[in-house]
């Protein structure tokens, strides 16, 4: 009853990968933000894995801090987002090319 | 059991994930990443991993996605348009990602002679997590609460609108006087 770690790993980086696809390929700016969520839920997929087959909760430790980071940038980043969406009236990262508001 | 269950969830996982990137209006793609999210805690719980399953649906299903979820309605999202950089994109990025990812999974399946997981492998109740957080991660846990702090103040700070932010100041009716100036002197 036992599963290999490469698969837990595969997945991980399957879920990594669409969300660089995502990213890329992503005209609309809100999700290109869900995509920059989506890879880092890859990351913390491998991370409890690599607890798991090591048996060090220091692994848990991590993901819980990279769920608290997450949560810290998706509130920073929609309020840029809003802030974005004020000024310029749209949401297409084509048309968004200057930094300045 | 172990295996159908971790194939059962994988697969919802992928199907979400993929889901995500065909579906052209936001709001379709956010709740393909809530199903993405809720079948990752069944892989959490596959793993032993209690704790951090119940997170995942906590903050992550529920709290960052319904802030998603808040400003795609807050903005009135529609679906996004094609147009010539997203045919670029899409010509570029699909080939190099399909690579990388090729060269991920072969680099996987080279080394996968690694041991392999049990089903519980280690104990991650929260009793145990929390001895670990507030005895050897206590200052990376009080580093993290500031770190929130300062989140939550600079999200105010740019969600306010303009006016609330910039206030009159003093120095105001001298640029205004210099901006006249300068308008003046160009007419001339």
């Amino acid at each position: 009853m036992t599963i290999p770690l490469s698969c837990y790993l595969i997945l991980s980086g399957i879920l990594f990968m669409c969300g660089v696809l995502g990213f890329l390929i992503k005209r609309n700016i809100i999700t290109i933000f869900m995509s920059i969520e989506l890879m880092l839920n890859g990351v913390n997929l491998s991370f409890v894995a690599f607890a798991a087959q090591w048996h060090a909760l220091s692994g848990q430790i991590f993901v819980f801090f990279v769920m608290v980071v997450a949560a810290a940038e998706a509130a920073v980043g929609l309020a840029i987002i809003i802030a974005v969406y004020r000024t310029r009236e749209t949401l297409n990262v084509d048309q968004v090319n200057l930094l300045k508001l | 059991m172990h295996l159908i269950l971790f194939l059962f969830f994988g697969g919802i996982c992928v199907a979400g994930a993929v889901n995500l990137l065909v579906q052209r209006h936001p709001i379709n793609s956010a709740l393909s990443l809530v199903v993405v999210m809720a079948s990752l805690a069944g892989e959490y719980l596959l793993l032993g991993a209690e704790f951090v399953a119940a997170i995942q649906v906590i903050v992550y299903a529920g709290a960052i996605m319904v802030l998603f979820i808040f400003t795609i309605m807050l903005l009135n999202a529609g679906e996004e348009e094609r147009s010539k950089g997203s045919r670029i994109a899409i010509l570029l990025g699909v080939p190099s990602v399909a690579i990388g990812g090729v060269l991920v999974a072969w680099t996987l399946l080279r080394h996968s002679n690694t041991p392999s997981v049990p089903m519980f492998a280690l104990p991650g109740d929260p009793r145990v997590i929390a001895r670990f957080l507030f005895r050897d991660f206590l200052l990376p846990f009080e580093v993290t609460s500031v770190l929130i702090l300062i989140a939550i103040m600079g999200a105010v700070v740019l969600a306010s609108k303009p006016e609330s932010v910039a206030r009159p100041s003093a120095a105001e009716p001298a640029q205004r006087e210099a901006r006249e100036l300068v308008a003046s002197g160009r007419e001339r």
